[in-house]
């Protein structure tokens, strides 16, 4: 009985950031992606993007710096995926490299405006969090529980929210 | 070899940050067919932790363990970053964000973050309550309502000219400039 309650209640798996790999990657791959983000981390930090300060002249439209990183870094994916896709450009496995198509729903209004103003209550978007607090920032461990929870939350009344 | 550590430790500019992040694009997409997203490592966290039967979290989060390592990556590399490339020389802010929140009631601005805000002080007062606890609870909750912050969307999601994306980039800005310059003065009016 509690076996096909779950297989009623299971939806399909959406998610901006899926693995699309089809072979199954050993544990010790991980460490490309350890690798990645080690670089991302440094980068945060280098850049300032991590500042409370940064996001404020961003909102207040006080320096180019934030718009300057985000607009370049959009410039550079865009030419990145335009090259992957023009030239079919495979993966180191030899996979051909998956697109998401996204669907536009209600959510990306109404979860984009509170998500803006929590940025700019907090200073940061999700992958900067992880960052403060590895810059020693240790009351940004409350700041990340409770994104967590904003998430588990979203979950729970997902089917109740306007979409 | 100085002269090189002088330049890392000095604040990377825009232009360097940028396609360097930008890059990180087909990095994912090459080395493993992954996607670029940070928020849905909170989701997996939900999944792995505490998915109490809730449909949207019952799936395989073992298999999106990659973007659990990719964020811890993150928290290693600030620890590098500040411990190991840490810029010898003071931190600019631009002289009008200053003056902004001095108004507001911030006085120290000698770090990459408020110290009258991010200390351990503050955080069982009314202040802490608003800027950790309710600020982190709406960026985990508007990122998964939204679909993905400002990685997923801003630049994987327009990187790959999803309109949805836009929408909800521009829908980011409009609620950080709300908060910024419609509210913020009025939570600082609390304390």
């Amino acid at each position: 009985m509690k076996n096909s309650q779950e297989v009623a209640t299971q939806e399909e798996f959406v998610c901006e950031a899926p693995n699309n790999m089809v072979k199954k990657e050993p544990p010790l791959e991980n460490l490309k992606y350890l690798i990645v983000g080690i670089m991302f981390g440094i980068i945060f930090v280098k850049a300032e993007i991590i500042s409370w300060f940064r996001i404020q002249e961003m909102f207040r439209f006080q320096s180019f710096h934030m718009y300057g990183v985000i607009g370049s870094a959009v410039i550079v994916g865009m030419i990145s995926v335009f090259l992957i896709k023009k030239f079919n450009i495979k993966t180191m496995s030899g996979e051909k490299v998956d697109f998401h198509p996204k669907k536009f729903q209600k959510g990306q209004i109404y979860g984009g405006l509170i998500f803006g103003l929590g940025w700019a209550l907090t200073g940061a978007c999700p992958g900067p969090l992880f960052a403060q607090i590895g810059s020693g920032f240790v009351v940004v461990i409350v700041t990340l529980i409770s994104a967590v929870a904003g998430t588990w939350v979203y979950g729970y009344f997902k089917n109740k929210l306007p979409n | 070899m100085n002269q090189i550590m002088e330049l890392i430790t000095q604040p990377w500019p825009w232009y360097v940050a940028g396609p360097l992040i930008g890059l990180t694009v087909p990095t994912l997409l090459l080395i493993g067919n992954k996607s670029f997203g940070i928020s849905s490592s909170l989701r997996h966290i939900c999944a792995a932790c505490l998915p109490a039967g809730i449909p949207f979290f019952n799936y395989d989060w073992k298999k999106e363990i990659w973007n659990l390592v990719f964020v811890s990556g993150i928290f290693f590399g600030g620890v590098i970053a500040t411990n190991f490339l840490e810029n010898p020389d003071t931190f600019i802010l631009s002289e009008r964000t200053i003056t902004d929140l001095k108004k507001l009631g911030i006085h120290d601005f000698a770090g990459l973050m408020p110290a009258d805000l991010f200390s351990v002080n503050a955080l069982f007062t009314i202040k802490g309550f608003i800027f950790f606890v309710l600020g982190g609870f709406m960026v985990g909750f508007g990122t998964r309502y939204a679909g993905g912050c400002t990685s997923g969307h801003a630049i994987m999601g327009l990187s790959n000219l999803q309109l949805p994306s836009l929408i909800a980039t521009c829908c980011f800005m409009v609620g950080g400039i709300t908060m910024t310059h419609l509210i913020l003065p009025y939570i600082f009016k609390l304390f």
